[in-house]
């Protein structure tokens, strides 16, 4: 069992109990540490079995896991249209859309699981309510409108997070953010187009959209974490090139974007006080309402405890195909090993 | 029974990767991890998934080959009971879009990797050997075909 | 990967770059000094994406449009069938999506239910240039879809049932794929060039399908006392409608003579001799239980059908004649 060969190594376990082993582990860390230094002095990357510092893991294993989750969560507003979906081509669509989500929490599990925290212990973490995910998904999604309104709002939100994020400087994790940003450029389009569609059929579709998008606007907006003055942790992370920009920044950017986009779809963002700023080049938006924010975050939204109980319940239900596939595997093992027992007798 | 190949032997010169890493120990016996958890210079082991009770599923590292003629670049890695699961996981998570003709899995615990706290050792003698490359001969610059 | 390696990809192939796409910006790593430029496998990226090469519904439609392709009445009717098994198929299994027992078999069945739902688009667009509307156009695959009755519909009983746990979906899917394998391969042979091309792009599909479910019959029989109980239960729910896939008519009988169709009883001897041999490696028998009169191909459904369709149909009825 040597899985952990391709793993980081958290420094508290390689800590040796001799003096002698201690003086070692002494020096190891010190060289690890200017390893590390020069990297991020670099804006080098670093990789799973190198020295880093332990609130760096802690950080990068509790972001990574939590976009895991995001992407896993995720995935339920939207499979909730699967069946509904109003043309074939919009069902193949979305079919392939949430299906990229698994994919996507999957890449992201992966590079968690290279900071040496296995796959099933993130799970377990997450329903039973001890971790959390990206807060949107605690909305619902009521009408087809919703999923124009994901795709564009929701997923171009998450890619202006996540385009900076292949530059991470965690290898695994830029890896798996290279791999997921592809993949997403068709999920942001697929959005607009669903919204455009609607803006540009009856009355009745063009309000759909319009409502569709007054509710995502300021959760999508949120996305982007608190603002930057409330956000202890991103200065730190910056320092660590996990994170290239600050939250405000980013949704500054975002709302540029919108703006823009929102004229060709024909509908209106329900923000009146969205403006450029040309003394700071920057784009500004109107108070959003970081109390609902908190209140979601602590688990007081709409779906929170819908969406835990879907997961655990699919967590739940598969145990038993789990537990069959690894105990087939185990025998069929068990089998070949004596054959050749059996030949070498 | 199997027309993407024999799901039992993923790719017979998955072994090249052993191979070139040689600081590392390739077989341990569970019972090894318990009695000397440092296995070497930074060969430090920790418990994971495939040793925990409850998920059986090992993880895999997945290589894809975009094309003939290329080498199986690591694509990423997956959880499953078994090779020839392994390999079905890894045809449906990693070539959804037509990102390989061919696909390697490998026991992410069947890969033994150098040591990063030896990489002075390790790869410090290529350095400044520059006779092993063409461009240290200048003289020869400009003769045709050379 | 790094940033000059993906960008050597990018402008090779025809790929979706998300900077071309969205204006988000570089994705590639962009890690500096570490550029093997020049190298053989400077283009051996793992994430190089195309869209491939091969028939889709929409090339379908764009022949039936244009008038380049009319199926005849039967061989519409035919379609009918193949398309509407294949369609009730993938609505039963987009269910598993976010349900799945784990994240790889979420992906795996996501897959089969896409290439279940492509094959109806493509039958279903290609019987709709048989199919008129009131005003004289061809029906489209969704006038198909979202707009006929219940009774209509041709499905064929064992795509209507549940998805039950995944044994049972398993075992349908057993059921299915070494059904629809037969059919397809035989159907590339068809006089109709339009049906063979269908199938031919299927088969290879569904021979996926085959390999996918039979190593999870081996699994589930072979894994622990509750997965082979789970299993032996799941095949004995889904066997009473088997017979009904195998049955000839007036109409494929018809068609057959023309070479358009394949006999489904000529396939029943292929069909059991190939379940046979997984079913004996996984130690399990076929189900001994009676057989169920089906009726689909004539409209007479299993009583989940209307329920399957009323959630289907929802959206599209509520807004008629509107563009999505």
């Amino acid at each position: 069992m040597a899985a952990q060969n391709l793993q980081s190594v958290p420094a508290e376990l390689s800590r040796g109990e001799s003096q002698e082993q201690s003086q070692e582990a002494a020096q190891r860390e010190a060289d690890g540490q200017a390893n590390f230094d020069r990297v991020m002095a670099e804006d080098s990357r670093i990789e799973p079995r190198d020295w880093m510092p332990d609130a760096y893991r802690k950080t990068l294993l509790r972001q990574i896991s939590q976009h895991a989750h995001s992407e896993i969560i995720g995935m339920q507003p939207e499979a909730n249209w699967i069946s509904r979906a109003p043309s074939l081509k919009r069902k193949a669509i979305l079919m392939a859309k949430v299906q990229d989500e698994a994919g996507h929490g999957l890449y992201l599990y992966s590079a968690a699981e290279t900071l040496g925290q296995n796959r099933d212990k993130m799970t377990a973490d997450l329903i039973a309510g001890k971790a959390r995910y990206s807060s949107i998904f605690n909305y619902p999604a009521l009408t087809w409108a919703d999923m124009g309104a994901i795709g564009w709002l929701v997923d171009g939100a998450a890619i202006c997070n996540q385009v900076p994020l292949c530059r991470a400087s965690y290898g695994p994790y830029g890896r798996a953010m290279v791999r997921i940003c592809k993949e997403e450029s068709f999920h942001q389009r697929q959005g607009f187009e669903i919204l455009l569609e609607l803006s540009h059929g009856t009355p009745e579709q063009k309000q759909m959209a319009q409502d569709a998008v007054n509710r995502w606007y300021a959760p999508a907006l949120m996305m982007f974490g608190p603002p930057d003055d409330d956000s202890p942790n991103s200065r730190q992370s910056m320092a660590w090139n996990i994170k290239r920009f600050s939250n405000d920044e980013l949704r500054s950017r975002f709302v540029g974007m919108m703006v823009e986009q929102v004229r060709v779809l024909g509908l209106t963002l329900p923000d009146s006080e969205i403006r450029f700023n040309e003394e700071t080049r920057k784009w500004e938006h109107g108070p959003l309402d970081w109390n609902e924010f908190k209140e979601v975050l602590a688990g007081r939204g709409p779906c929170n405890a819908q969406r835990l109980e879907r997961r655990r319940e699919a967590h739940d239900d598969g145990a038993w195909v789990r537990e069959a596939a690894a105990a087939y595997a185990a025998k069929r093992q068990a089998k070949q090993s004596m054959t050749t027992k059996e030949y070498a007798a | 029974m199997s027309p993407h190949g024999n799901p039992e032997v993923p790719a017979s010169s998955a072994t090249e990767i052993n191979r070139e890493a040689p600081k590392a120990s390739p077989v341990v016996e569970p019972a090894d991890i318990k009695s000397s958890p440092v296995v070497g210079p930074g060969e430090t082991r920790v418990s994971t998934s495939s040793n925990t009770p409850g998920n059986a599923w090992g993880l895999w590292e997945v290589f894809v080959r975009s094309s003939r003629g290329l080498s199986h670049v690591h694509a990423g890695s997956l959880h499953a009971p078994d090779a020839a699961m392994a390999l079905r996981n890894a045809r449906d998570l990693y070539t959804r879009r037509n990102e390989g003709v061919s696909i390697w899995v490998v026991p992410a615990d069947a890969i033994a990797a150098s040591d990063p706290d030896s990489k002075g050792s390790f790869f410090e003698s290529p350095q400044g050997k520059d006779y092993r490359h063409a461009t240290y001969y200048t003289k020869s610059e400009g003769v045709k075909h050379l | 990967m790094s940033s000059p390696e993906t960008k050597a990809t990018e402008t090779k192939a025809t790929e979706t770059s998300a900077e071309a796409a969205t204006g988000h910006g570089d994705i590639s790593t962009g890690v500096p000094n570490a550029a093997p430029t020049g190298s053989g496998d400077s283009n051996a990226s793992a994430t190089r994406i195309t869209p491939g090469n091969a028939l889709r519904p929409e090339d379908i439609a764009l022949e039936v449009r244009t008038g380049l392709v009319k199926p005849s009445g039967d061989v519409a009717e035919y379609a009918l069938r193949l398309g509407d098994d294949a369609l009730i198929l993938a609505q039963r299994l987009g269910h598993w999506i976010s349900r799945a027992p784990e994240l790889e078999e979420d992906v795996a069945l996501g897959n089969i239910a896409l290439d279940q739902l492509g094959h109806a688009r493509s039958f279903l667009t290609y019987a709709g240039g048989a199919l008129a509307n009131e005003d004289g156009t061809a029906k489209s695959e969704d006038d198909l879809a979202y707009f006929r009755r219940e009774h209509e519909f041709r499905s064929a009983h064992l795509f209507e049932q549940p998805n039950g746990d995944f044994a049972v979906t398993i075992a349908r899917q057993f059921v299915v794929s070494y059904y629809q394998f037969e059919l397809y391969r035989r159907l590339t042979e068809s006089s109709d060039e339009t049906l063979a091309a269908i199938a031919a792009k299927a088969v290879k599909e569904v021979d996926y399908h085959r390999d996918h479910s039979a190593q999870w019959i081996l699994r589930l029989a072979g894994g622990t006392d509750e997965s082979r109980k789970r299993i032996i239960h799941g095949l004995k729910l889904v066997w009473p409608y088997v017979g009904e896939l195998f049955e000839d008519d007036a109409l494929v009988t018809r068609l057959a003579e023309a070479g358009a169709a394949v006999v489904p009883s000529s396939i029943r001897e292929d069909f059991d001799r190939l379940i046979g041999e997984v079913l004996k490696e996984a130690g399990l028998e076929v189900p001994d239980v009676p057989s169920a009169p089906g009726g689909g191909r004539s409209g007479k459904h299993s009583e989940h059908l209307g329920y399957i369709l009323a959630e289907m149909q929802v959206l599209a009825r509520e807004y008629p004649g509107a563009s999505w």
